[in-house]
């Protein structure tokens, strides 16, 4: 259950929102994520002592630049759900912490959680449960400005302008209820709701994901528009390696709860240097038929985030697997190229894998 | 199965404790001194305080809870103020009596209650549904202690067949336990009985009807007639799957009755523990309706734990790794 | 990066839908009700009844409270007296007229208070989760653990017999049932996706719960304690029964059945009526519950 939070005091009403400033200019990075860490304990025995814990996010760490799309992919149970709940502050992480533009969230000296909320929004996958089933959309899209003090009647029209941006025309839907759209409209709701209250950075969590093809399409097509129009930075969390690579400016790959690779979406998609990395994307099937998949790229079950294996998580099912793998975890590093970082230690000179780069020592 | 079994049983102690405070603290809520149903208005004052210290009343409320706790677990409730007998052996002699009229509305109660709601969940929508749903609601909505007196008027009083009151000879209000299974006896069993048993065959109905055609429409029973199964056979799995929500029900409605015969124990003066609830309450005897509550609380609370333990070993569902 | 489809292409999802505004979810719950036969008939006798007790005053014959020796247990059909006469010679028709002040307000009245008191209790339990939803619900727990009848009369017998005692043991009866469905109910939104959305608006705990939690919430729960309204009557007019409840010679038709047992052999008839008066207001409120929630049921 998330924590529930403290009784927040009333802002201050606004007759406008106003969406927040650029303060570190265009090198500072929108969202830093530092060293987030995320255990849940697994109740055990009749007593109901804690004796493992599911590792769901291991100390991970990145940036998000202003204005880009960051991909975040990975299998189910890999930890982008619950690292997409942690960014959102939706649940409070074991420790690490994260910047916005320059401040610290949450935390003595930096930007307050309510003010967060106004520069954060999120979209989630299941569009249906993502609404009130008891409120017409016209409310839910306004609860948001309400609480920050919106009068009612500005709320109101500023609910349909969003309608009426993401395509739906205001008199046909301001008064729906959420059982009466379909599943894509829905969705257009939720980014409708999301741009409410004017934010700054967007997290898609898997939100085309349960969406037909074609629809899907649009709402890509919508959430472009909109980024270029308002200015927004996305973080896309998916596991469709296709859509990834239409959408995203960056790409972040995580297995077992850590960052295994990040960088460029055209280096990862054309070269990637994570052994995980090139056997996702060797399992998506290729147009072409004379490019057909023989083997699969993958041996081993999938992953159990209860008590992790030592060393480098995914040494259980890689083929380059060797002794070093078991005894020491590798770091992420960029090998000479430093937007483009892999944690594997057959791309890291020197650490003991055969297949490592020799060490170059400059004298 | 050892664990689930301890921690059902850890998470129920906390639960028995606070029904043992509640009980004890019931009397105390009550206006005006305890002291008062014991002795008399005038009484010179060393009296009235020899009585205090003979009842601990006294000590201090936590002492006087722990007191009585430890004596209650190892069998001691009191001493009755209204009789003089041990608590003990008014309430046992009650509850035996209780459970004889209890068990036999449940029994009665349930065979009626699967019987209705296995027809009526058959034929969800006919005639024999609407009938049985009907009479359920009945069950559910008429008050069991008019019932009461209208079965005594009809079989009593105009037709003279069974008997209006008591528990056949050798039982009295003042509890004895003079039970015997025949005809002398069981003729004062029915009508209470009868009156009881409405409440519990409402509810049994309605949750058998729900249950049976619930399953009925589940894709296994399909899979059961298109490998040709006869009727006998598919109500056979039917019944295997309903049996634990059943026996579940059965327990609780068991409990619900011991606790709550009050009302029908006194249309009859059947000479249960309603009676003596009743007896108890009209007198202000404190240690005896502390320890009928207790009891019969207690009684709720470890059938209500009895069909937790069951629960998996009928319904593998519920088993836990 | 070019886009996959121009975003000239109209959208196919946003097209032929009326433009009328939709109806809203509670009248579409009355309509349903207004269809169905057996709840209206149920809600008529429970109004007339309702209209009775209010207008007793005016309505009544005679005066429920005027004795009269030469008059007592005159049969049903008696000039004057068209219920008889109960054993102190009071009409028996006016006496079930005030009665059913008195008996209706002792079936409602804890209703409604534990629905109000149940509710704010299994709600704030359920939306804010951990510890405080663990300790409300094991103390709650505690009086449940109390078969309800026993619970009533034992509250009611320790407190003295008296109306506003019987109410308030009525009362502490239904608050954990209730509690115990609002808390559930409470638990299973608080778990969906729209909940977080309404956190990620920066919403406060008490302004989610409001607006986003309640809405939900009380639909299930007042279908539920509607059910209750029947056992409450049922239980009320017992304690009253047993001697807990009202004293007389308040009218009052549990404490009626009371006085009237001993008549059982002389007039059976007229002391069973104030017992078929519970009766029928006690299945009137069973089958009108059962109409709402068939009503309030989407999937139909």
């Amino acid at each position: 259950m998330p924590p529930y939070e403290r009784l927040l005091i009333p802002m201050p009403p606004v007759t406008q929102l106003v969406r927040s400033p650029d303060r570190g200019g265009p090198v500072q990075p929108l969202l830093s994520v530092r060293n987030l860490v995320k255990h849940f304990p697994v109740r055990d025995g009749f007593l109901a002592r804690t004796k493992r814990a599911v590792h769901a996010v291991d100390d991970v760490s990145f940036d998000v630049a202003k204005g880009e799309t960051l991909g975040i992919v990975g299998e189910s149970g890999c930890g982008k759900s619950t690292t997409a709940r942690l960014i959102a502050r939706l649940m409070l992480p074991d420790s690490g912490g994260l910047l916005f533009d320059g401040d610290g969230v949450d935390e003595f000296g930096g930007m307050s959680l309510q003010e967060y909320r106004r520069n954060l929004q999120m979209v989630f996958q299941d569009s249906f449960a993502s609404l009130n089933p008891r409120m017409t959309m016209e409310d839910t899209i306004s609860f948001g400005p309400r609480e920050h003090g919106v009068g009612r009647q500005q709320a109101r029209t500023r609910a349909r302008a969003l309608l009426d941006r993401v395509g739906l025309r205001p008199a046909q839907f301001a008064q729906r209820y959420p059982h009466e759209l379909s599943g894509g409209q829905r969705q257009r709701v939720n980014i409708a709701r999301a741009l409410a209250l004017e934010p700054r950075l967007l997290i898609l969590d898997e939100a085309v994901a349960a969406l037909d093809k074609s629809v899907q399409a649009q709402v890509l097509n919508l959430l472009q528009e909109l980024k270029t129009e308002q200015g927004l930075t996305y973080i896309f969390i998916s596991h469709d390696l296709h859509v990834v690579q239409y959408l995203c400016d960056r790409v972040m790959v995580m297995y077992l709860g850590q960052v295994v690779e990040v960088g460029p979406v055209a280096q990862i998609y054309s070269a990637a240097r994570h052994p995980y990395t090139r056997a996702l994307l060797s399992a998506v099937p290729s147009m072409d038929p004379a490019r057909r998949t023989s083997k699969p790229p993958l041996s081993g079950d999938p992953p159990n985030p209860i008590n992790p294996p030592s060393g480098c998580r995914f040494r259980d099912r890689c083929p380059h697997a060797e002794a070093v793998c078991a005894s020491a975890a590798p770091l992420l590093h960029g090998q000479g190229n430093a937007a483009h970082l892999a944690a594997c230690h057959m791309t890291m000179a020197g650490s003991g894998h055969s297949a490592a780069p020799a060490l170059e020592i400059h004298v | 199965m050892l664990a689930y079994l301890l921690r059902r049983l850890l998470y129920t102690l906390p639960i028995a404790l606070g029904v043992t405070l509640l009980s004890f603290l019931l009397v105390y809520i009550a206006p005006g001194d305890p002291l008062n149903a014991i002795a008399p208005a005038d009484a010179p004052a060393e009296v009235v305080t020899a009585l205090k210290s003979a009842y601990g009343l006294d000590k201090p409320l936590p002492v006087q809870y722990g007191l009585w706790l430890t004596r209650a677990v190892q069998g001691d409730l009191g001493v009755s103020i209204a009789s003089g007998r041990t608590v003990r052996s008014e309430v046992l002699s009650a509850v035996k009596n209780t459970l004889i009229l209890a068990a036999f509305a449940a029994l009665l109660g349930m065979v009626a209650g699967v019987v209705l709601g296995a027809i009526a969940g058959n034929h969800i929508g006919g005639a024999a549904d609407r009938f049985a749903s009907g009479l359920s609601v009945l069950g559910v909505s008429i008050p069991h202690y008019w019932l009461g007196l209208v079965l005594t008027i009809i079989f009593s009083v105009w037709l003279d067949w069974l008997p209006a009151m008591g528990a056949g000879p050798g039982s009295s209000a003042a509890g004895g336990n003079a039970w015997a299974w025949d005809w002398a006896h069981f003729r004062h069993l029915i009508l209470p009985g009868v009156t009881l048993c409405v409440i519990p065959m409402g509810i049994v109905t309605r949750t058998v009807r729900a249950l049976v055609a619930e399953t009925l429409q589940q894709e296994f029973v399909t899979a059961l007639w298109a490998r040709g199964l006869g009727r006998l056979a598919v109500f056979r799995h039917v019944a295997k799957n309903a049996l634990p929500t059943i026996l579940a029900v059965a327990g609780l409605q068991l409990g619900y009755l011991m606790g709550g015969s009050i009302l029908v124990e006194t249309v009859f003066a059947w000479p249960g523990t309603g009676f003596l609830l009743n007896t108890a309450i009209f007198q202000r005897d404190i240690p005896l309706l502390q320890g009928t509550i207790l009891v019969l609380c207690m009684f709720f609370v470890a059938l209500n734990l009895l069909v937790d333990v069951l629960q998996p070993l009928i319904d593998p569902r519920m088993r836990r790794v | 990066m070019t886009s996959i489809v121009s975003s000239a292409v109209p959208m196919p999802d946003a097209v032929l839908a009326p433009q009328v505004a939709s109806a809203g979810y509670w009248r579409s719950v009355l309509q349903r009700l207004h269809r169905d036969p057996v709840a209206m008939a149920c809600a008529a006798i429970l109004l007339l009844l309702v209209l009775a007790a209010l207008l007793a005053p005016w309505i009544t014959p005679a005066d429920p409270f005027k004795a009269s020796m030469l008059k007592r247990l005159l049969p049903v059909g008696s000039s004057g007296h068209w219920l008889g006469t109960d054993e102190l010679g009071r009409d028996l028709l006016s006496r079930l007229i005030y009665g059913g002040r008195l008996s209706l307000t002792m079936g409602i009245v804890p209703v409604v208070l534990a629905f109000v008191i149940g509710t704010s209790i299994g709600v704030l339990a359920g939306f804010l989760g951990g510890k405080i939803n663990m300790v409300v619900m094991r103390t709650l727990d505690v009086f449940y653990a109390f078969p309800s009848v026993l619970l009533a009369v034992a509250i009611s017998g320790a407190m003295g017999p008296g109306m506003s005692n019987s109410l308030l043991a009525l009362t502490i009866v239904f608050v954990p049932q209730i509690a115990r469905v609002a808390e559930s109910v409470t638990t299973q939104v608080a778990k969906l996706d729209y909940i977080d959305a309404a956190r990620m608006s920066g919403a406060g705990t008490l302004a989610i719960i409001r607006v986003q939690v309640l809405g939900n919430v009380l639909g299930p729960v007042f279908v539920y304690a509607t059910g209750l309204i029947s056992v409450c009557m049922i239980l009320a007019s017992g304690l009253s029964f047993l001697g807990l409840g009202v004293r007389p010679p308040e009218a009052e038709w549990g404490l009626m059945l009371n006085t009237l047992r001993s008549a059982i052999f002389n007039n059976p008839l007229v002391a069973a009526l104030p017992g078929v008066m519970i009766f029928i207001t006690s299945i009137c409120f069973n089958l009108l519950a059962d109409g709402i929630r068939s009503a309030m049921d989407l999937r139909r």
